[in-house]
């Protein structure tokens, strides 16, 4: 894995631990525990997608920055083999 | 609304096309216990739900259902990119082929195109609750036989991966099923719809 797949990898596992809390709480609102984790992983989360989107490009169009080229549909795109 | 998210939910990287296995796991797609089913379903019951947890949970679910109905195609596009014609005709793959080439199309593994009719929205919280505990049992069952007719680590990692989650899923329904049984008036002891029976099917 290269460093961009690293990055990639650790916004997966973020957003894969704040799904799971987020379900969790969807049953369980008033569970401080699990929401005291989603801050902490959503914290996490925006400054390694911050990180991403600086060095490879957007996962989100709002993340666009550029002035001279839509990033935005520049490759890979998630379906293509690495 | 919705916003994508230019990632997948779960890494797919398959290294060896095999059509024959693209034919099976497209069930997952446009099946009768497939993702896209899965998605609209609970996209559509949401609405009519009486308390708060059960739209949030089947709003998260149903979207987290859009991200496995691309996992599967992620999966079904690699599977069959760079196939030869004789490799196309040698797996029976072919009878894809002819109306889709290698696009991506919802039907079920027997060919049958997606329906709607693979759901239901009832308009009723505790029926469609039971629904879909039913509905992540079937996925379920259907990952556990596409991981018997498959060898390839590549294809089993995110298989294995969207079958847990159809275990997660229907954890997380009986809480839901359970909170709404919970809110239940006692006098509603045959579990008639909150929303419509508010006297459980006596006149006044």
């Amino acid at each position: 894995m290269n460093e961009r797949q690293m990055l990639m990898s650790k916004i997966k596992k973020y957003d894969f631990a704040l799904k799971e809390l987020n379900l969790y709480l969807d049953t369980h609102p008033d569970c401080r525990r699990a929401l005291a984790m989603f801050n902490q992983y959503n914290a996490l989360r925006k400054t390694a997608a911050e990180e991403y989107a600086r060095k490879y490009g957007p996962i989100t169009p709002d993340e666009t920055n550029d002035t001279q080229h839509w990033t935005w549909i520049d490759a890979p795109w998630p379906w293509e083999r690495r | 609304m919705w916003q994508y998210e230019k990632k997948l939910e779960y890494p797919v990287n398959i290294k060896t096309p095999n059509a024959k296995l693209a034919k099976v796991i497209i069930t997952q797609l446009g099946g009768p216990d497939g993702e896209l089913s899965a998605s609209l379903r609970y996209l559509n019951q949401r609405y009519v739900m009486p308390y708060p947890e059960v739209k949030g949970l089947l709003t998260d679910i149903g979207t987290e259902e859009l991200a496995h109905v691309e996992m599967i195609s992620a999966i079904l596009y690699q599977l069959t990119k760079d196939l030869t014609i004789d490799e196309i005709k040698a797996s029976g793959f072919d009878t894809y082929f002819v109306d889709h080439t290698t696009g991506i199309y919802p039907v079920a593994a027997s060919g049958t195109p997606f329906t709607a009719a693979y759901f239901q929205s009832k308009g009723d919280v505790i029926t469609d609750l039971h629904e879909d505990m039913a509905a992540e049992q079937k996925a379920r069952t259907t990952y556990d036989n596409i991981l018997r007719l498959c060898d390839d680590p590549d294809v089993r990692d995110p298989i294995r991966f969207l079958r847990q989650r159809e275990i997660v899923h229907y954890q997380r329904f009986g809480e839901a099923l359970r909170i709404t049984q919970d809110n239940l008036d006692a006098k509603n002891f045959y579990a008639c719809n909150p929303v419509y029976d508010k006297n459980c099917g006596r006149r006044r």
